[in-house]
């Protein structure tokens, strides 16, 4: 039997991330570390911007579009998580679709489950205001999960009392 | 090793083994033993990990068929 000496070392640590990439596999990896940090009682911060946005959307229109160069960004850019392409061999979808049927047999949570996981471990879901301003979104555009708003000095403050600091 | 309460996470990747490992502890009274089935081995370095975050108590690993047995003691 192996039995490696561990020191427990608990303490409450902060763990900041910023989601920057609308893309599925980057998401993927946000949200694993994202609960694996809950699991391990961490306190975790999810900070989206840009294209970040569009993991956290509700699969719709915008709720306002408010001139031409908006609209047509939100009909070139759907959102919602389940619109969202590799980084690398999207294929047009076909190597997304791949992805995701390997996902399913290999029973890996979906990227819609690990994010109710991490609103269910109590994750911090915070919506960059900015973006969401140049992108002509407001509030109701976002899944329940998110209950904050906000900009760079909240999430520097955040950044600036945690331990761990990622940039997806 | 003797436990109270076997979490079965085979087939599961991580992050699973240890989310599901932070929920089941809490059904534990404090002084009682996890015993958590996997066959990923990231579980050999990610129970450790969990138990030095947590302060939960890592008793060991028994290595059997591709199978991994990792106990875990409730600390608080």
């Amino acid at each position: 039997m192996m039995n490696d000496r561990v020191m427990p070392d608990p303490g409450t640590q902060k763990v900041t991330l910023v989601i920057f990439s609308g893309e599925l596999d980057k998401a993927l990896a946000g949200f694993n570390i994202a609960n694996a940090a809950a699991a391990m009682g961490m306190e975790v911060t999810m900070f989206f911007t840009f294209w970040g946005l569009n993991v956290i959307r509700k699969s719709r229109g915008l709720s306002k579009p408010k001139d031409f160069a908006r609209r047509l960004l939100g009909w070139m850019n759907p959102g919602g998580s389940r619109s969202l392409g590799l980084s690398r061999l999207h294929m047009f979808g076909l190597g997304t679709g791949m992805m995701k049927n390997l996902m399913r047999k290999e029973r890996m949570p979906s990227l819609e489950q690990l994010i109710s996981m991490a609103a269910g471990q109590g994750v911090h879901f915070v919506a960059c205001t900015t973006s969401m301003n140049m992108m002509g979104l407001t509030e109701g555009d976002f899944i329940e999960e998110v209950k904050d708003f906000a900009g760079a000095a909240s999430f520097l403050n955040e950044a600036r009392q945690s331990h761990v600091t990622l940039f997806i | 090793m003797k436990a109270n309460d076997t979490l079965d996470c085979v087939g599961l990747y991580c992050p699973m083994p240890i989310v599901q490992t932070a929920e089941r502890i809490k059904a534990l009274k404090v002084g009682e033993v996890l015993e958590v089935v996997a066959d990923d081995r990231g579980i050999e370095k990610d129970m450790p990990a969990w138990c030095q975050a947590t302060g939960h108590e890592f008793l060991g690993i028994e290595k059997e068929e591709g199978e991994y047995r990792v106990y875990v003691r409730r600390s608080f």
